[in-house]
């Protein structure tokens, strides 16, 4: 049986089966990015001898109608699955009452208990609020922008995360006036220098960014869809103040565990009380040996679709099929989908210097040029590749980093041939295939400790 | 060390440069060189750069890959024009292509690179010298300029990197005179029109391709299986993809004359094979993609006592690109038995360079190399087709995984995804070594590069399948293949 209930979001926004990756997440967010890249794709056009109109404009509702109605199909997509296997599926917000039962409360507050042998929390994260003034009645997060009824107009993204850069990417992609306010740093937890290339790409599409403040108050100055907003922020350094005006706030400060108010505490699952995360132990086992958890919920792991996939299976498998794979969440690939994309596997180069010592790496960089940019004259220093090798180990790869068009593409094969251990003499002896963007790393020389330059030079 | 490279005997180098001789005078005011490279295409370029480090053009730039996919790049923006509609983008009709445009920005491009090159082999020292070259003996081949001005040079290793050109079917009558070939088609000043591709290589298919996404009325005619040396099962895929979204194809059919009619278009009578019928047609351009032959026939090869094959003419080699002649080399799509590809040209040149520097003894893998075919649904395989793994190891120690897929991007501008199919060869006994791996899908090239390093760190099955995916991208279906073609189930993905 599955239990699963969408608590609307203070705007009121719901939705069906499949949790955040098919609703409000990866889903609805690539489409979005599609939509910027081809608006890119029409200026790029007229280059390669495609003629029309000068007057091109974005309409959102066609968006967002399309976008909703593919989400609706793998909504449907998801219940047929679960039919066809003969998995009972209950829209209701499961509660613990005490070992081994839970109290389903649906939509129309109707209460039904369960019991079972065995439990999997499964419950996800929802975005967090600031906890200033006017947060909640008047700031977006990602739970209803990809249904917005309304183009959001000038926006203000206020974050770091992904979730802002993508968003604040795909809705500068059609062209809407977008700022982006940050407390520190971008994308912390990933490689600092690919996250400050990838702000300045955004820059170079026209992102603001306000770096080192925080919004302490959000005013209506006008009611309408959308309306006008004020923003009140502080600095992070010192007394400034600033202040903005936008159509949309959309908050992107991070997600919240969906662990409070499922009654763990009356059977003893024990959660990490500062961030709500699950502990769990290699095999997604909790304190309490018949409740299991998998996703965003678990503490120390990446929160991806594909590693909650996995590790769901595998575990199912363990439980059922007698099976005693594990899930192994070493080297787990992934990417950022701004309109340049950021694809990674593996370490930072700041993880890397503490785990082996930065005189035991090496670091081959380069900066590319895609072929199909040349002509449309695309900018050819935006792109770029490294990867952090281990002189220890043969020079075995153990980061790998690209910022470069279909990141995502490319990463893939990388990282299953790092889980082949993956070494630079490898790289080298393998052909690159001609013309892409990936067999960069099949000639990659320049290493930084050399110093030398990075530019590109010919066929 | 002093170096030179030679223009060979076909190369279509638009720029002169008079190179100041230099080098070791040797007997008879021959100049020295410790290195001569003949052709300045992907592998003479790199193997000459190589040498004192540094980096002209061949095919790859002028007349292949580059200009290739550019005009690839121009048709899936077509593509991208008709999506953008769905995805809330409002472009007003019509919307038309003009050719002229394209070629101009393409053309520019490309002599963009032959002037990088230039400046390339300055800086790494190389002296060029834009001339004909052909042997005089094993140790000296004479250059002849434009201007008819002689020259000889002599070397202590010699490099024979000229390359290919297309093959015109001369006994066709009309073939040379009317047809063109991929040296021509990316320098049209003009659209071609309704064109005509005879052949079923991947230059055929790819320019037929393009032609078709910029709008073209474009057929393809050929005389049996489309992309021979490749997987079957994946070029019908790729033909078909083709045929649903507008070339017509002729298959089974040959040519048997092209005329020029009164109004300026060519008349094309070919026969169809099985039903021995003949028919007509007319068209404005004829592309002939039949094939390559190695630029070898006024090298004047037997004064050096150089062999080559007498099927295809190539110039036979050993795993040290060396030829019958010890200090004399043959590396690129002129050498007997190696793909021909820009970098693997690329790579030998490099690497026997290093060679004779004396710098490393590394040889050339020629296996396991990666490839894409840029038809409008591009294809990418690296290692072994489905037949060859079965030749080699039995249909029953062979186990096939294999995905139909939908892009995301697909969706939304409701575009068919029948032919997006992925296809991974394994042993069936563990650990399931992977063998190859074939891919057809958007971005094929990005995709497949990954995973060649994977097969080429000896990826198993069982590897593959414990990496994570990304998501959502075309590349995770590949660690995501479980169903097997012995099991008999339907292998089309399902969402969620």
């Amino acid at each position: 049986m599955v239990l699963d209930f969408v608590a609307p979001s203070p705007q009121g926004t719901s939705w069906g089966l499949g949790g955040t990756c098919v609703n409000v997440g990866c889903v609805p967010k690539k489409l979005m990015h599609q939509a910027a890249l081809l608006g890119q794709a029409l200026t790029d056009s007229r280059r390669f001898g495609w003629e029309f109109s000068q007057q091109v404009k974005h309409n959102w509702g066609t968006l967002t109608e399309a976008v909703q109605t593919h989400v609706g199909s793998l909504n449907w997509g998801c219940r047929l699955s679960l039919r066809e296997k003969a998995v009972a599926y209950v829209n209701a917000h499961g509660e613990f009452v005490e070992h081994h039962k839970v109290k389903a409360t649906n939509g129309k507050g109707q209460k039904t208990c369960y019991t079972a042998a065995k439990f999997v929390i499964a419950t996800g994260e929802r975005p967090r609020y600031l906890g200033i003034q006017g947060d909640k009645e008047y700031c977006i997060t990602s739970d209803d922008l990809f249904s917005l009824p309304y183009c959001p107009g000038a926006t203000l993204v206020v974050g770091a995360s992904y979730v802002a850069l993508e968003c604040a990417g795909f809705l500068a992609g059609l062209g809407l006036e977008v700022t982006v306010m940050v407390r520190s740093v971008l994308l912390r937890g990933f490689d600092q220098e690919m996250a400050e290339r990838l702000g300045s790409s955004l820059e170079r599409l026209g992102v603001r960014f306000l770096r080192k403040f925080v919004p302490v108050a959000v005013l209506q100055l006008e009611k309408g869809s959308p309306g006008r907003l004020k923003v009140v922020a502080r600095s992070t350094e010192g007394p400034e103040t600033v202040e903005g005006v936008y159509n949309t706030v959309l908050l992107a400060i991070g997600r919240d565990s969906c662990t409070k108010g499922i009654g763990l505490e009356k059977i003893g699952v024990k959660i990490n009380e500062k961030n709500g995360r699950i502990p769990v132990n290699d095999m997604e086992q909790t304190t309490v040996p018949y409740v299991y958890a998998v996703g965003d919920v678990l503490e120390g792991k990446p929160q991806l679709t594909p590693v909650a996939m996995q590790a769901g299976k595998l575990l199912a498998r363990r439980l059922f099929g007698g099976r005693l794979e594990k899930c192994d969440y070493v080297n787990v690939p992934t990417v950022v989908f701004t309109p340049l994309e950021y694809g990674c596997c593996g370490l930072s180069e700041e993880r890397a210097a503490q785990e082996y010592q930065r005189e035991n790496l090496e670091v081959y960089h380069t900066v590319f040029w895609p072929l199909e940019w040349t002509v449309a004259c695309r900018d050819n220093n935006a792109c770029y590749a490294k990867i952090i090798c281990n002189k220890l180990d043969n020079e075995r790869v153990i980061g790998f980093h690209i910022l470069g068009p279909n990141a995502g593409e490319i990463t893939q094969g990388f990282a299953a041939a790092m889980k082949c251990g993956l070494t630079k003499r490898l790289l080298d002896d393998t052909v690159g295939i001609h013309p892409t963007c990936a067999e960069v790393f099949t000639t990659l020389e320049i290493t930084k400790s050399s110093g030398l330059d990075i530019m590109q030079k010919g066929c | 060390m002093a170096m030179a490279a030679l223009r060979g005997p076909a190369g279509r180098f638009r720029w002169r440069v008079r190179a100041v001789p230099g080098g070791a005078r040797g007997a008879a005011g021959q100049q020295c060189y410790d290195l001569l490279v003949i052709g300045g295409g992907s592998g003479g370029l790199a193997c000459a750069k190589e040498g004192t480090r540094w980096g002209l053009g061949g095919t790859c730039v002028n007349v292949g890959c580059i200009p290739k996919k550019l005009m690839h790049q121009a048709a899936l923006l077509g593509g991208s024009l008709h999506d953008a509609s769905h995805f809330g983008w409002e472009v007003a009709q019509p919307v038309r292509h003009d050719w002229r445009k394209m070629a101009e920005a393409v053309q520019n491009y490309v002599k963009s690179l032959n002037w990088g090159h230039r400046v390339q082999l300055q800086d790494r020292k190389v002296k060029y010298f834009n001339f004909k070259a052909s042997f005089v003996n094993k140790h000296t081949v004479c250059g002849v300029s434009k201007g008819g001005k002689e020259a000889l040079l002599s070397a202590e290793h010699i490099v024979i990197a000229t390359g290919g050109r297309p093959r015109y079917p001369t006994h066709i009558e009309g073939a040379l005179e009317y047809g063109i070939t991929s040296d021509d088609i990316f320098w049209l000043k003009e659209s071609p029109g309704r064109t005509l591709v005879v052949g079923a290589s991947y230059v055929a298919l790819e320019c037929a391709g393009f032609l078709t996404g910029l709008g073209l009325d474009t057929t393809v005619m050929m005389r049996s299986v489309p992309l021979r040396t490749f997987d079957q099962q994946m070029a019908s895929l790729v033909t078909n993809h083709m045929a649903s979204h507008g070339t017509r194809f002729l298959r089974g059919c040959i040519p048997l004359k092209v005329e020029r009619l009164s109004d300026g278009q060519l008349q094309v009578t070919w026969v169809d094979l099985a039903s021995d019928r003949k028919d007509t047609g007319t068209f404005d351009t004829v592309l002939w993609a039949v094939g390559r032959v190695p630029e070898t026939g006024s090298l004047n090869l037997e004064k050096a006592g150089v062999r080559t094959s007498p099927d295809s003419q190539k110039i036979l080699v050993d795993a040290q690109e060396a030829t019958s002649i010890p200090h004399i080399y043959a590396i690129g799509d002129v050498a007997e038995g190696r793909p021909e590809l820009t970098p693997t040209a690329i790579m030998a040149g490099r690497l026997l360079a290093q060679r004779l520097c004396g710098q490393s003894s590394d040889l050339m893998d020629y296996d396991n190399v990666p490839t894409t075919v840029f038809t409008p649904l591009e294809y990418g395989c690296v290692g072994l087709s489905e037949e060859e793994a079965v030749a080699r190891h039995g249909e029953d120690s062979v186990e096939v995984y294999h995905a139909y897929y939908k892009p995301l991007e697909f969706t939304v501008p409701e575009r068919d995804a029948s032919q997006c199919y992925i296809k991974m060869v394994c042993l069936r006994e563990p650990p399931r070594l992977v063998l190859g791996l074939h891919f057809l899908g958007p971005n094929a090239g990005e995709v497949t590069q990954g995973f060649a390093l994977g097969i080429k760190c000896g990826a198993s099955y069982e590897q593959v399948m414990r990496t994570v995916g990304i998501h959502p991208t075309c590349a995770e279906e590949v660690v995501k293949l479980r169903i097997s073609k012995r099991s008999g189930l339907d292998p089309t993905v399902t969402g969620c």
